[in-house]
């Protein structure tokens, strides 16, 4: 398989740009990139869902258009989602025949098939059981298994690993193994360095939109490969020049939250998290995506009511009081999701302006709203935030994504926030937006403004963070200090695999060592208190 | 500047393209049913405009759509929020009924009668409604679910309060409550030969408010983030369950002043023969008025006249329920042409965006270059 010079366009930015990819038959070709680097849009190019602007694709030499995902299925290509399309209520045989009934029916011969093929890739999956029934790992494995029943020899897994955990990785990367072995071609979509390295045979390194090169796995480590990743020109979210106040800001303690998941069970999804923002402060907080960062952001933001602990604004307790008296009070918020939680999509921008501040100056006066002012304050982030639009008029919708966050980070940073949570700020936002949310934290920063950064760029965590903690499942199981810990050793304490207080091994012996919290989220606010005490002694005077 | 008017005057140009590629449809469609039935459709059309024309059938139509309008900008609370109050006919139902008993039962000066009459139209239809909105919050019972089975509910408490001897009394074959007095008969313009509703001042408020309230305040702009995005309302600190409640009720209130019209203005009492279903034609006049307070005027203006011609099609020979399938058309087409003119509306304005941007960026770059 071949694409070559593949383009797509949405309006106001270029997902894909001049994208080459070769694919061997018969092997596990990664396509790593960060988030936001275009890996989706061009994966959805290669599964039909959507048409590229320029370029060719070309499938055992011969050039295919591919309209529909009808026509990539027809030509053996098949897509397993991040997002697992099954329906719960009904068994697996069920769910595998769904719009294949043609194929082989919808009885014994579909059952017997099925067995068949989940006993030649060894993916031991029971055609009777309910998929409510089922684990996420045996889900995905449903998947996988309806992709193959429909004939695909070319499998693309989006993400497979997001969702799985250390032993689920293993068992699914033995089946992968499998389908290779048995001739079949997989592309494994990844930003997991490690495992792209243990499980491909070629890696294709996609960046901003185009493929930056190929790497072979014997011959890469994750450093070099880390490094095409993210590439050296990119503007630094360095951030050296300590601002941290001993003024706590923010102070979270103790706070426990309980969910249903999915299957009906009940968890807990932050487990006593505690730690405290200081005026002046970004605490960053690492982890992998799903492992309570966006539920503690919403315990913070009051979108959710925790069942335990406090969370204190300032001095004043606001563990449950409600979203608009928390934007009253001075939080700002740059939502991971900006689509649904940050914009009005239809709407246009100066209403997107009003959202979330709508009791607010200059929005509103008493009960009624001051539209002339408002629409004049629109046009005021729109030229001091660089937004690139053609008028206030216009929906946010037509706006690129980097052009929108800039609206929705001039908007929260326009009402002088005392904390600004930010989730993931500069995701599939372009390099020059990039640079800028990072000046403006760092400006506001220096200014005495409380910041929770939350990133799954490790970069812009270290980056821009005075404090860092690593978050696994709805726990703080570790902290470090953004000034030697590197991008690797970070990574590690994400997947759970170490805790406490990270450092960096040339420089053990630095400080705070009798500190090191074996149960971080324990002793998190002493700790924290400690390190910044520690760091304004070091400095001086000249912190302020 | 220039892109702003450019895009103001494309909203506008928008706005009217989908009622009007609706109703362009919906008469193509008709004319083709008609012309299937062997008959002429042009000369019904003549036929209709003819007899709407006139200056009886102008009140008549003004009359029925003055109910209609209250019962549109009903259900079109519910849709800027995105909730379907299907149940406006139920609330008006019931609280014309209770606001005929109350009104019935007491004797008072016009001045204080006319208000607690309607006062208690709305409270009970607010009333109605709120249960559909408190089921929604609190037990998550779809609110289209709710309000159907609460219409059926409404027909029931009315069916068995509206006998002799509970609250109505028998006159002849009809069943009604007791008449209102002289005091509680609202006010009409005395026009020829028929009068039109005073109330169709009071439907011009409801119109100007709900207007106002929506895009002027901060109720209204809660409200309508709602209705655009519930996960990002919620972000922005509105109580979504509460405003859910909040427009539920609201939606209840104006409902309850669909039937007054005819209570205060033409019955003066709730029989058996109390008009019934102005809430299912609400539900079409407010999707064809795009939730508009001057579209949903003229679209229930509309309404009335369609209503009107087709008694006159029977005498013409025609089917006078070919009325009612051009009611339908157009319900059907309107639905359609929105969605269609929606789309389009937003993939030429990012076009266009994206066009001038791009002309910005050469622009820039020139003169960089140039410097």
């Amino acid at each position: 398989m071949e694409l070559a010079g593949i383009t797509k366009r949405f309006p106001g930015v270029v997902a894909n740009h001049d994208i080459h990819l070769t694919v061997r038959r018969g092997t596990v070709h990664a396509l790593c990139g960060e988030n936001g680097a275009g890996k989706s849009t061009l994966m959805k190019i290669l599964y039909g869902m959507q048409k590229p602007d320029e370029g060719t694709i070309t499938l055992d030499g011969e050039q295919v258009t591919l309209h529909t995902p009808a026509d990539a299925i027809a030509r053996g290509i098949g897509m397993v989602h991040q997002h697992f399309m099954l329906a719960d209520n009904l068994t697996v045989l069920e769910n595998v025949v769904l719009g294949a009934e043609k194929l082989h029916g919808i009885g014994g011969k579909a059952k017997a098939k099925i067995k068949e093929i989940s006993d030649a890739y060894g993916l031991g999956v029971r055609p009777d059981a309910l998929v409510e029934d089922l684990g996420v790992a045996d889900r995905q494995r449903v998947e996988i298994l309806k992709v193959l029943y429909r004939g695909a020899r070319t499998l693309i897994l989006d993400e497979p690993t997001a969702v799985l955990v250390p032993q689920e990785v293993d068992a699914l990367f033995d089946n992968l193994r499998e389908l290779k072995a048995e001739g079949l071609t997989v592309i494994f979509i990844s930003h997991k360095l490690g495992e792209v390295l243990s499980v491909a045979d070629d890696i294709t390194v996609i960046r901003r939109g185009t493929t930056v090169g190929t790497a072979v796995p014997s011959e890469t480590t994750p450093k070099q490969l880390a490094e095409l990743m993210v590439g050296e020109e990119l503007p630094s979210p360095e951030t050296r020049e300590s601002t941290v106040t001993d003024t706590p800001m923010l102070t979270v303690d103790g706070l426990h939250l309980s969910a249903t998941d999915p299957d009906g069970v009940v968890r807990a999804v932050l487990d006593g998290i505690s730690f405290t923002i200081h005026k002046g402060e970004v605490l960053g907080i690492a982890g992998v995506e799903g492992n309570g960062q966006a539920e503690l952001v919403e315990a913070v933001m009051g979108m959710r009511d925790p069942d335990g602990g406090t969370v204190t604004l300032d001095g004043t307790d606001i563990s449950h009081v409600p979203t608009r008296k928390r934007r009253e009070d001075g939080i700002g918020y740059i939502p991971e999701d900006r689509h649904r939680h940050g914009l009005l999509l239809e709407a246009p921008l100066w209403e997107n302006r009003i959202l979330g501040h709508v009791t607010e100056k200059p929005n509103s006066k008493g009960a009624l709203l001051d539209i002339k002012a408002a629409r004049a304050d629109t046009e005021r982030i729109v030229r001091e935030y660089d937004v690139r639009t053609p008028g206030i008029e216009v929906t946010s919708a037509s706006l690129s994504g980097g052009n929108q966050q800039k609206l929705i980070v001039g908007r929260e940073m326009s009402h002088n926030p005392k904390l600004l949570i930010a989730a993931h700020p500069t995701r599939g936002v372009d390099v020059g937006a990039q640079a800028q949310i990072w000046d403006q934290i760092r400006t506001a920063r220096h200014e005495g403004l409380a910041v929770l950064l939350i990133s799954a760029d490790l970069d812009e965590l270290i980056g821009l963070s005075d404090t860092l903690r690593v978050m696994f499942r709805g726990r703080l199981v570790a902290d470090a200090d953004p000034a030697s810990i590197t991008p690797e050793e970070l990574g590690s304490a994400m997947t759970g695999a170490t805790g406490g207080h990270l450092e960096h091994d040339e420089e053990t012996a630095r400080e705070e060592a009798p500190e090191a919290a074996p149960d971080a989220a324990q002793e998190a606010t002493q700790d924290d208190d400690a390190s910044a005490d520690a760091r304004e002694e070091e400095e001086g005077g000249d912190g302020k | 500047m220039s892109i702003t008017k450019k895009v103001d005057r494309d909203k506008l140009v928008l706005g009217l393209a989908a009622p009007l590629l609706a109703i362009v449809a919906a008469v193509a469609i008709t004319s083709v049913i008609i012309g299937a039935t062997g008959k002429d459709p042009f000369h019904a059309y003549q036929v209709m405009v003819d007899y709407g024309s006139k200056s009886d059938s102008q009140v008549w139509i003004i009359n029925k759509a003055v109910p209609y309008y209250l019962s549109a900008v009903a259900v079109a609370i519910g849709f800027r929020m995105n909730l379907f109050n299907i149940g406006v006919d139920g609330q008006y139902r019931i609280a014309a009924f209770f606001a005929a008993v109350v009104g019935g039962a007491m004797a008072m000066p016009g001045i204080v009668q006319i208000p607690v009459i309607i006062i208690v139209a709305m409270a009970v239809g607010a009333i109605w409604a709120g249960i559909a909105g408190l089921l929604k919050v609190t037990r998550g019972v779809n609110e289209v679910i709710s309000t159907i089975m609460l219409n059926a509910i409404a027909g029931t408490v009315i069916g068995y309060f509206l006998q002799d001897g509970r609250l109505a009394k028998k006159e002849g074959n009809m069943i009604h409550t007791p008449f209102l007095p002289d005091s509680a008969h609202f006010f009409e313009f005395p026009t020829q030969p028929k009068p039109v509703y005073g109330f169709v001042v009071i439907a011009a408020l409801v119109g100007v408010v709900y207007w106002f309230v929506l895009n002027r305040t901060r109720f209204g702009f809660d409200l309508r983030t709602v209705g655009l995005s519930e996960s990002a309302a919620q972000a922005s600190g509105v109580n979504v369950k509460r405003m859910v409640i909040t427009s539920m009720v609201i939606s209840g209130a104006t409902a309850g002043l669909v039937g007054m019209p005819t209570l205060l203005g033409v019955s003066y009492n709730y029989g058996t023969d109390f008009p019934a279903g102005i809430g299912f034609t609400g539900i079409a006049i407010a999707l064809l008025g795009r939730n508009h307070p001057i579209g949903m005027a003229l679209s229930a203006l509309l309404w009335g006249f369609l209503d009107r011609t087709s008694t006159q099609l029977e005498f013409e020979g025609y089917a006078q329920e070919i009325v009612g399938v051009v009611q339908g058309v157009i319900v059907l087409c309107v639905v359609i042409a929105y969605e269609v003119v929606r789309r389009y509306g937003l993939k030429t304005q990012q076009r266009k965006v994206g066009e001038e941007l791009a002309a910005q960026a050469r622009k820039s770059d020139k003169a960089e270059v140039s410097a």
